[in-house]
C-alpha cells in the first residue's frame, strides 16, 4: 500500500513528504520529498553584501539561528584574516550555547509530544520561553536575531545578563531533572524509543551524518572538539556518546549535551573578561540629531565625551562598548554613532561600509568554516571574487544528509515509529531546503 | 592529480574530472587517509570563465581527525561528471542537489532527479545566467 505522510502532517516539523510503501504496519520502503520551503538562500547571498546576508542565516535553523549568524560571520572572518577580540569569542560562545540549549528543547518537547506526552512539551517550551527571553534582551529579537556582524557582534552583553542568565541556566537544569524523571523510566516512552531507528556507525558515517545522530552511536566527533574554534578550547566539557544508536540513546544525547552546555555557559561566564571601556565620566546622553547638529556648526570641542542617545535594539553599540565586541580593522568595522555624528573620519568610514558598492570586501579566495549546529556539522563554503557580494555561498546543512539517508532506518519499522525516528532527526525545513 | 593548495589552512587538492572516482576509492580506503565522512559537495559556476564549473567536495576522517577539500574542474559545455555515490552513499542527494541547481550530470548516478525544485521546473537556478528575478509559478500539476 502507498501512503502519503505530509506534506502537511501534524507530526512533521517542517513541510516534508514522505511517501512510504507499507505491507500492513511494516515499512517496505520509503521515499522522501523535500524542497517545499526552498526560498534560494544561497542565490540571495550571491545577490547581497555580506552583511545583508545575516538575516538570511536567522532563517536557516529557525531554533537556533544565533549559531547560524556566529558560523557565516566565522567563514567571512576566516576569508579576510580577522580576528575577533577576546571578550566577543566569549559573547559568541555563550549565545552559541543558549541556541543549543533552546534547539534540543524543542526538538526532545516535540517529539516526546508526538508521543503523547504533553507534560514534556510544555515544561521544555517554558524552559525555552526563559532562554529566549534572555536572547531578546541581548540580540533584541527573539527569532531573527541577526546578531553576529562581520568581525564581531552586534553589541555587548546588557549589564545585568550574568546573574539573569546564571538563574536561567539554574532553572532550565531543574526543568530537565523534572522532564528526566517524567519520561527517562516511562514504560511507554522507553519502549516506544528503545531499539527503534537504530542506527550503525558505518551507515551514520557513509551518509555523512553528524551531531547527536552520529555521537549516539558511539562516534565522538563534535567540531567543537574536533577543530576548536572561537574559545572552546579552553573551556571543559564532555561529549556525551551513545551505544545502540537508537532513539533512546538519541533522546539521551540531547539532554546530557544541554548539561554540558550549561556547564560551558557557566565556565564561559566566569572567565568572560571585560574588554577595554571607552568610557568618559563627564559626558552627557544626547540626542542623535544634536549631535550631528552640534558637529555641523564645528562645535566638536568635547563632542565625543557624551554618548548617543540610541534606540533600544541597539542597545550595546555605543561607543564605549565598541572595542569590545568589534575586529579592530577598518575593512569590517563600523564606528560608533558618536564618531560617526561628530567627525568626517568615522562618517567616511561608515559610507565606506554601509554604501553599495562599497562594503566588506574579503580578498579574492575560498574558506570553508564549520561549526557545531544544533543537529551536526553546519558549515559555509564562501568563494569570494574581491567584490562586496560572495561570488558563492554554499550552506552545508546539518540536516541535509540525515535526510538522505533516513529511508534505511525507516525501512523495516512500523509506520508509528516513522513518528519517534522522524522527530529524533529534528529536521529543520529552513535548514533542509534552505 | 592538477594542483594542491593549504589557503587559510584548508588542505585543496584540484583531480582531474575523469580520475575522480579512483581518486575518491583511493581517499576512502587508503589506511594512512582513511576519508569516511563525506561533509559536503556542491559545485561553483565560474561563469566566462574556463572550465565553468568545479564540484568541490570536503571530505573528514573520524578516526585521523583531518580535513581535505577535494576539487574537481567540469567543462561548461558538457557538465558530466562520475559519480562517486557508491563510495559515500552521502553523495547521493548531494549529487541531485548539484544537478538541480547547476544542471552538472553525474554518470552512473543511480537517481539522478531534482530535490529541491520541483519536476517540471526549467532552467537550473544557481547557474549565473539564471535571473535572480525570474519567476516560474507552478500552477498545478501538468498531468
Amino acid at each position: 500500500m502507498l501512503l502519503n505522510m505530509g506534506p502537511s502532517h501534524p507530526a512533521m516539523h517542517g513541510v516534508i513528504r514522505i511517501k512510504v510503501i507499507a505491507d500492513g504496519e511494516m515499512v517496505k520502503d520509503c521515499d522522501i520529498d523535500i524542497g517545499f520551503l526552498h526560498r534560494g538562500f544561497e542565490k540571495h547571498c550571491e545577490t547581497g553584501t555580506y552583511t545583508q546576508c545575516f538575516p538570511y542565516t536567522d532563517r536557516l535553523n529557525y531554533v537556533s539561528p544565533l549559531i547560524n549568524n556566529f558560523g557565516f560571520a566565522m567563514t567571512v572572518e576566516k576569508l579576510m584574516g580577522l580576528k575577533v577580540p577576546e571578550r566577543c569569542e566569549y559573547i559568541r560562545v555563550i549565545m552559541s550555547e543558549l541556541s543549543r540549549i533552546s534547539d534540543h528543547l524543542t526538538c526532545v518537547g516535540a517529539s516526546a509530544m508526538e508521543l503523547g506526552a504533553f507534560t514534556v512539551f510544555l515544561y521544555m517550551i517554558k524552559a525555552r520561553e526563559w532562554i529566549w527571553e534572555l536572547v531578546e534582551e541581548v540580540t533584541g529579537a527573539r527569532l531573527t536575531t541577526s546578531y553576529a556582524r562581520v568581525g564581531g557582534v552586534k553589541g555587548d552583553l546588557p549589564s545585568d545578563f550574568d546573574g539573569k542568565c546564571r538563574s536561567v541556566l539554574k532553572q532550565t537544569a531543574e526543568v530537565l531533572d523534572e522532564i528526566d524523571t517524567l519520561v527517562k523510566r516511562n514504560r511507554i516512552f522507553y519502549d516506544r524509543l528503545r531499539d527503534v531507528g537504530i542506527v550503525s556507525k558505518e551507515l551514520a558515517a557513509s551518509y555523512g551524518m553528524t551531531g547527536p545522530f552520529l555521537r549516539s552511536t558511539g562516534v565522538e566527533y563534535d567540531v567543537r572538539k574536533a577543530t576548536p574554534y572561537h574559545v572552546y578550547d579552553r573551556i571543559d566539557f564532555d561529549i556525551p556518546v551513545g551505544r545502540r544508536g537508537d532513539n533512546y540513546d538519541r533522546y539521551l544525547v540531547r539532554m546530557e549535551e544541554m548539561r554540558q552546555s550549561i556547564r560551558i555557559v557557566e565556565q564561559a561566564l566566569d572567565q568572560i573578561p571585560e574588554g577595554p571601556t571607552n568610557v568618559d565620566a563627564e559626558g552627557k546622553i544626547i540626542p542623535p540629531n544634536v549631535m550631528a547638529d552640534l558637529g555641523k556648526f564645528g562645535k566638536t570641542a568635547g563632542l565625543l565625551k557624551n554618548e548617543v542617545l540610541i534606540e533600544p535594539t541597539l542597545e550595546g553599540t555605543q561607543k564605549r562598548f565598541h572595542d569590545r565586541v568589534r575586529a579592530d580593522s577598518k575593512e569590517a568595522w563600523i564606528p560608533p554613532k558618536e564618531q560617526v555624528y561628530s567627525n568626517i573620519e568615522a562618517l567616511m568610514n561608515h559610507f565606506k561600509i554601509i554604501m553599495l558598492g562599497h562594503g566588506v570586501r574579503p580578498p579574492k579566495g575560498e574558506a570553508y568554516g564549520a561549526v557545531e549546529g544544533g543537529n551536526g556539522e553546519l558549515g559555509f563554503y564562501i568563494v569570494s571574487d574581491g567584490t562586496d557580494r560572495a561570488w558563492r555561498v554554499r550552506c552545508r546543512p546539518p540536516c541535509f544528509p540525515i535526510m538522505g539517508g533516513l529511508h534505511e532506518i525507516l525501512v523495516g519499522d512500523q509506520i508509528a515509529d516513522i513518528i519517534a525516528t522522524f522527530g529524533s532527526v529534528n529536521m529543520i525545513a529552513g535548514e533542509l531546503d534552505r | 592529480m592538477i594542483s594542491t593548495h593549504s589557503r587559510l589552512g584548508d588542505d585543496t587538492v584540484v583531480i582531474a574530472n575523469s580520475k575522480i572516482l579512483e581518486v575518491a576509492r583511493f581517499l576512502k580506503e587508503d589506511p594512512e587517509l582513511a576519508f569516511d565522512l563525506m561533509i559536503d559537495l556542491t559545485a561553483v559556476d565560474h561563469w566566462k570563465n574556463k572550465p565553468r564549473f568545479e564540484v568541490v567536495m570536503h571530505l573528514q576522517s573520524l578516526e585521523k581527525n583531518h580535513r581535505l577539500r577535494v576539487k574537481v574542474p567540469v567543462e561548461g559545455s558538457d557538465p558530466t561528471i562520475e559519480t562517486v555515490s557508491s563510495v559515500w552513499p552521502a553523495a547521493n542527494w548531494y549529487e541531485r542537489e548539484v544537478y538541480d541547481m547547476f544542471g552538472i550530470v553525474f554518470k552512473g548516478h543511480p537517481d539522478l532527479r531534482r530535490i529541491l525544485m520541483y519536476p517540471e521546473f526549467e532552467g537550473h537556478p544557481l547557474r549565473k545566467d539564471y535571473p535572480i528575478t525570474k519567476r516560474q509559478p507552478l500552477v498545478g500539476p501538468k498531468d
